[in-house]
């Protein structure tokens, strides 16, 4: 018994001085896993997205026939249905992003600065609060108070307003309310590097709120501004299943990906358009790099 | 630098795996023409493949269940897999996992077109002949004269409306279509490019200049024709259905109140709920869905055995009564839970089933006949489709 596990100590002691002396074994044994994760699940099948995107379909049978060509793509980029959708999902998407920022910036900054510790904790609780509960419950709850006779027309009516329905609005209120948690916490993070002592400077030095927010809280914030609406661009341009739950008869890039996928049984062209918002996100963080703002992140 | 090497090494690999399993699949079964003249012992197993309900075990429901007494009887361990819709079927079929398919009409020719599935000798299943004879030999489970498919079940695709908010009560598909505006925001459209038949067999009756002869055989003109009707339609569609319980809720809560539907649909409703539903005097789309067999089986013999347990009365009672939808031999509804059933879906009332119109694949070539143009098939269709939702 002690034989074997002194042989064993020396084996685990052999392994661990070898690693110590070849650096670069002991990196890639560190790395293999994730790197392989990363390259085989995400690389790869985005590789194979493109790859499908460049073959066509047989009309009757719906067998894939692996023929080069690059008609979906130019399908894609030129047919006015896809144009109209890509406006349609980047504007919902953009909207999102701005409702969601306007109501999270008040939110992060009275948890970051005003709010006493107690209160703080129990605000970063109700705020993940919402991510307990699944996707569809969110959406399909909010089926219910967009509906005519729902929560939200009882509200308006006597305001003389009405609920908005199944709509490109409704989808907006929707979405907006479901990636709200995931802009929150990047700007609260954000917030919270922000010291004190310098917007008492800036009050010191005679500074109104609004003038001590433009100078000094903006800039430093501009990192986590960037990474919210990111989170909220981003998953708003992909999603499908709010739109069909409370979109009415709107359709999104998602659906088009969707009906090519389910309905239409056009692989090909589901990933032909699947790559406009990649080439979007693509655009956007290049765009966020050129600022420099990915540096402070 | 190893490790790298490495690295690119199993990429290769990998990127060579997934060719070749692609290849795989790219192969598409060849067709076996000659049909069997008797039976075999029965296989260990049986796989297959269907929309939900039709082929019920008791696991969603214990009281549900006419899979088990299948099995005992012919000793074939029955696999089913229910799918969503018809295009998702074609693609889960082609992976050569399933001995037999329920397909709706929209699917059954391009599965035969693909050689996918194989020619029936009906001799060698019984109960066909007590099959209703208007479901026999009809363009979506016969081709050049051999069948291919024996019938499951059918159904038609009828109009729905608010009681209360539709008046006068309608008689007419014009409700959804040329009078919509009515209803704002408030109509809804079933959310498949088949859906287009509707249209085509509303510009049948009310536009007869087109010459449209059959909604599921449309030349360029007559497909413009029905899109633009659709288009105008869109304007007062609050939404699309696919989900029979997403439009169950609408009607329910009154954000629909009137648009295409399935009986089933409308036995499911609230009993408080004020709706209707009927077959408008146009007729209406259908859909009549048949079992066929792979041409690639493991088990045909198991597969022969299960076509002819589905169409015996008291299996096919239950398996259309389940799913709500018509059986197709008289001698079902004397097996049926509720007396009414049969009543209710009209089964085998000729003229009602004559006013449907049965899904089927639009195809270039023309189903009605003609020969001096091409017709608009399935991938223009659903084309045509995401235009209409835009």
């Amino acid at each position: 018994m002690t034989g074997g596990a002194s042989a064993r100590t020396s084996f685990a002691r052999r392994v661990s001085t070898m690693l110590y002396s070849r650096p670069r074994t002991r990196l890639g044994l560190l790395l293999s896993a994730p790197l392989a994760w990363l390259v085989l699940i995400y690389v790869a099948s985005l590789a194979a997205l493109l790859v499908t995107a460049l073959w066509t379909v047989d009309d009757y049978t719906g067998a894939i026939k692996m023929e080069w060509t690059f008609d979906n793509i130019v399908h894609v980029v030129t047919g006015s249905l896809y144009q109209t959708v890509t406006l349609r999902t980047v504007g919902v998407a953009l909207l999102v992003t701005v409702v969601d920022l306007i109501i999270a910036l008040p939110i992060a900054f009275f948890m970051a600065k005003v709010a006493s510790s107690r209160i703080q904790r129990l605000m970063v609780i109700a705020v993940l609060m919402p991510l307990w509960a699944s996707y569809l419950v969110k959406a399909y709850a909010w089926r219910s108070v967009l509906s005519h006779d729902g929560i939200l027309a009882w509200l308006l009516r006597p305001l003389g307003l009405d609920t908005p329905g199944y709509s490109l609005t409704g989808v907006v209120l929707t979405m907006g309310y479901i990636w709200l948690p995931y802009v929150i916490l990047p700007l609260y993070a954000g917030l919270e590097r922000v010291p004190n002592s310098l917007l008492e400077a800036a009050s010191d030095l005679g500074a109104k709120s609004f003038t001590t927010f433009r100078t000094v809280v903006l800039p430093m914030l501009t990192p986590a501004i960037i990474a919210g609406s990111i989170f909220s661009f981003s998953l708003t341009l992909g999603d499908y299943i709010t739109v069909n739950i409370v979109g009415g008869a709107s359709q999104m890039l998602g659906n088009l990906v969707y009906t090519n996928v389910g309905t239409a049984n056009n692989l090909p062209m589901a990933a032909a358009i699947a790559l406009i918002p990649i080439v979007i996100m693509f655009g956007y963080i290049a765009a966020v790099r050129k600022t420099g703002a990915l540096e402070n992140l | 630098m190893k490790f790298m090497s490495a690295l690119k090494v199993s990429v290769v690999a990998t990127a060579v795996a997934l060719t070749l399993s692609a290849c795989g699949t790219a192969a598409t079964p060849t067709a076996s023409s000659d049909v069997p003249t008797k039976l075999g012992a029965n296989e260990k197993t049986l796989s297959l493949l269907g929309w939900p309900g039709y082929a019920e075990d008791g696991s969603n429901d214990p009281k549900v269940d006419w899979v088990t007494p299948f099995e005992e009887e012919t000793g074939c361990q029955v696999t089913f897999k229910p799918y969503g819709t018809s295009d998702e079927a074609l693609s889960l079929f082609k992976t050569g996992d399933y001995d037999a398919i329920a397909a709706s009409g929209d699917a059954t020719l391009r599965l035969i077109a693909g050689g996918q599935v194989a020619p029936l000798n009906t001799d060698l299943i019984p109960n066909y002949a007590n099959v209703y004879s208007f479901l026999k030999n009809r363009e979506w489970n016969t081709v050049d004269g051999k069948t291919y498919g024996v019938p499951h079940g059918y159904g038609a695709n009828l109009l729905m409306y608010n009681t209360k908010v539709v008046k006068p009560a309608p008689t007419s598909w014009d409700v959804v279509f040329d009078k919509a505006s009515a209803y704002k925001g408030k109509v809804t459209a079933y959310d498949s490019p088949i859906y287009i038949a509707d249209a085509a067999l509303y510009l049948m009756v009310h536009k007869p200049e087109l010459g449209i002869k059959n909604p599921y055989s449309l030349d360029e003109t007559q497909l413009a024709a029905a899109v633009d009707l659709l288009k105008a339609q869109r304007q007062n569609i609050g939404e699309y259905w696919s989900d029979y319980l997403k439009s169950i809720s609408a009607f329910e809560s009154g954000d629909t109140v009137v648009g295409t539907t399935w009986q089933v649909i409308r036995n499911s409703m609230s009993a408080k709920a004020t709706v209707e539903a009927i077959l408008p005097s146009e007729g209406a789309t259908g859909w009549s869905d048949s079992w066929m067999i792979s041409s690639t089986a493991k088990s045909p013999n198991c597969a022969y055995a299960w076509l002819n347990y589905i169409d015996s009365p008291k299996a096919n009672a239950a398996a259309t009564e389940y799913f709500g939808e018509a059986p197709v031999t008289q001698a079902a509804c004397d097996f049926m839970a509720s007396k009414d059933t049969c009543a209710s879906y009209h089964a085998g009332d000729e003229a009602y089933a004559a006013k449907i119109w049965y899904w089927t694949t639009p195809i270039t070539k023309c189903l009605d006949g003609r020969k001096d143009v091409q017709c608009t098939d399935y991938a223009r269709w659903t084309e045509a489709w995401q235009e209409i939702k835009g």
